[in-house]
């Protein structure tokens, strides 16, 4: 896709390898003034535009974080004001307004396709920071930049995706991404929530050496990444079956015993019962460094969005 | 050649080589519900000298339009449209599939933004003709029955 000046961010499968590799460089320039080390003012004068339709605090306000690290200003419509706006209004006429507010649009938007919608009646920049159950693409980015900056590189990364393989987003967006790079993936999922058959399908066309298990303990040794998402108590009729299945899929300390030393275990958070307590003070665990990188990976996107590429 | 027993018509259009089975999905994409003004004709496993046996619909004064014509190709690759005028074949027409199907098809998904109120036409992206594969370009998702979504 070449330049990101003015550029949409609505799907990761709009990014090459080449663009993904860029983003990363950037975010980790970006990281000493994420964490307010030093002081940085390239957005000064630009307005952020945070329309969200769903409550997700946290992405929300690492958008803001970002931008304001960069001397920028935000404009926020929460929940309450994106549907006061919306009454009987479409989401084209909306966007067509805060359009008037703003020099670039992150949109959450509970239904699917709304971020590429959303894009075609503006001419500022449209992020999508989550469509229904659709794309999620900084999300993607950041735990991309987690995997590169924490192991120096992608490539020849084993990779487990596990727990909900059926319907994560983040696991979906995440594999199709891995794909450009030279890496191996294990799915690990309990029956019922295994990844979807074009998700996999799509991982052999690319030539990417792809097992599948429910199997757990089993795969751990071999592992450079263990990337582990939330289990719905909702996906199961059965409250039991529910409780053997998140039993089956947590990380501890005993699952661990076999790991590499430097198997990274990451998380998109919040985590319920996926990973024990005990395993934050491991050197495995990486998922809050993911989590704070939400804010350099963004800062890396509107940096380059709005021209300012560091 | 054998006798079709349909006389010939004046005017209108002709979609021969429709596969066996789908002519009336044919008259459902063009509308043709029972209350017609004109003379429709279907002829429903007809020989044919390409693959065994096919479909023929011939509508009477009316001339298709490129947006039927797309939504014809989908349910109908093969079809071949005469357009007629004063007995003479006046067109000449193949359908053929776009790289991308707009405004023809509904989304499946009833969370898909091409389903809500807004000023959008749906666009589908096809992702291969044989067999045929679209693609929602909204939401990603695969439309699974094509024929009974067509608009
Ligand atoms: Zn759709």
């Amino acid at each position: 896709m070449g330049g990101f000046t003015g550029r949409d961010v609505l799907s990761i499968a709009d990014f090459s390898r080449k663009d993904i590799e860029v983003v990363l460089k950037a975010a980790k320039k970006m990281v000493p003034i994420a964490r307010g080390e030093k002081a940085n003012r390239t957005l000064e004068g630009r307005i952020l535009s945070t329309l969200f339709f769903e409550p997700s605090t946290r992405t929300r306000l690492s958008f803001e974080s970002a931008m304001k690290r960069l001397g920028g200003d935000v404009v926020a419509f929460g929940p309450i004001e994106a549907s006061s706006i919306v009454k009987g209004e479409t989401l084209a006429d909306t966007i067509r307004m805060v359009e008037s507010y703003s020099d670039a649009i992150v949109l959450r938007h509970p239904q699917e396709g709304a971020a590429r919608l959303a894009a075609e009646f503006t001419e500022r920049p449209v992020i999508n920071a989550g469509d229904g159950a659709g794309q999620h693409p900084t999300q993607t980015l950041l735990d991309l930049f987690t995997i590169w900056d924490q192991r120096g590189g992608i490539d020849g990364a084993k990779i487990a995706l596990v727990g909900d393989l059926r319907y994560g987003r983040t696991v979906h967006s995440l594999t199709y991404a891995l794909c450009s790079f030279d890496v191996e993936l294990t799915f690990v999922a309990p029956a019922g929530l295994q990844m979807p058959k074009e998700v996999a399908e799509h991982v052999r066309a690319q030539g990417i050496p792809l097992a599948v298990t429910e199997d757990l303990p089993k795969v751990v040794p071999n592992l450079d990444v263990l990337y582990i998402t939330r289990i719905q108590k909702e996906r199961f009729p059965d409250p039991q079956e529910y409780a053997k299945v998140a039993g089956t899929y947590r990380i501890d300390a005993e699952v661990l015993r076999g790991a590499k030393k430097s198997l990274i275990v990451l998380h998109p958070l919040p985590r319920v019962d996926e990973i024990a307590p005990e395993v934050d003070a491991t050197p495995h665990a990486r998922y809050f460094e993911q989590a704070f990188n939400g804010v350099p990976v963004r800062m890396a996107l509107l940096s380059l969005i709005f021209g300012g590429a560091p | 050649m054998r006798d079709l027993k349909v006389t010939p018509i004046k005017n209108g259009t002709v979609i021969d080589h429709i596969p066996t089975g789908m002519a009336l999905k044919v008259l459902r994409v063009l509308g043709i519900t029972g209350d017609v003004n004109s003379t429709v004709s279907v002829l429903m496993h007809v020989p044919s000298k390409q693959r065994g046996w096919k479909d023929i619909v011939k509508v009477e004064d009316r001339e298709l339009n490129p947006k039927e014509l797309s939504k014809i190709a989908l349910i109908a690759p093969d079809a071949t449209i005469n357009i007629i005028r004063n007995y003479n074949v006046a067109e000449k027409h193949t359908v053929a599939l776009p790289d991308r199907a707009v405004g023809i098809l509904r989304c499946a998904n009833p969370n898909c933004i091409t389903n809500s109120r807004e000023p959008v036409e749906s666009v589908f992206l096809v992702r291969s003709k044989e067999p045929l594969r679209v693609r929602c370009q909204y939401c990603d998702r695969e439309l699974e029955d094509v024929a009974g979504h067509i608009l």
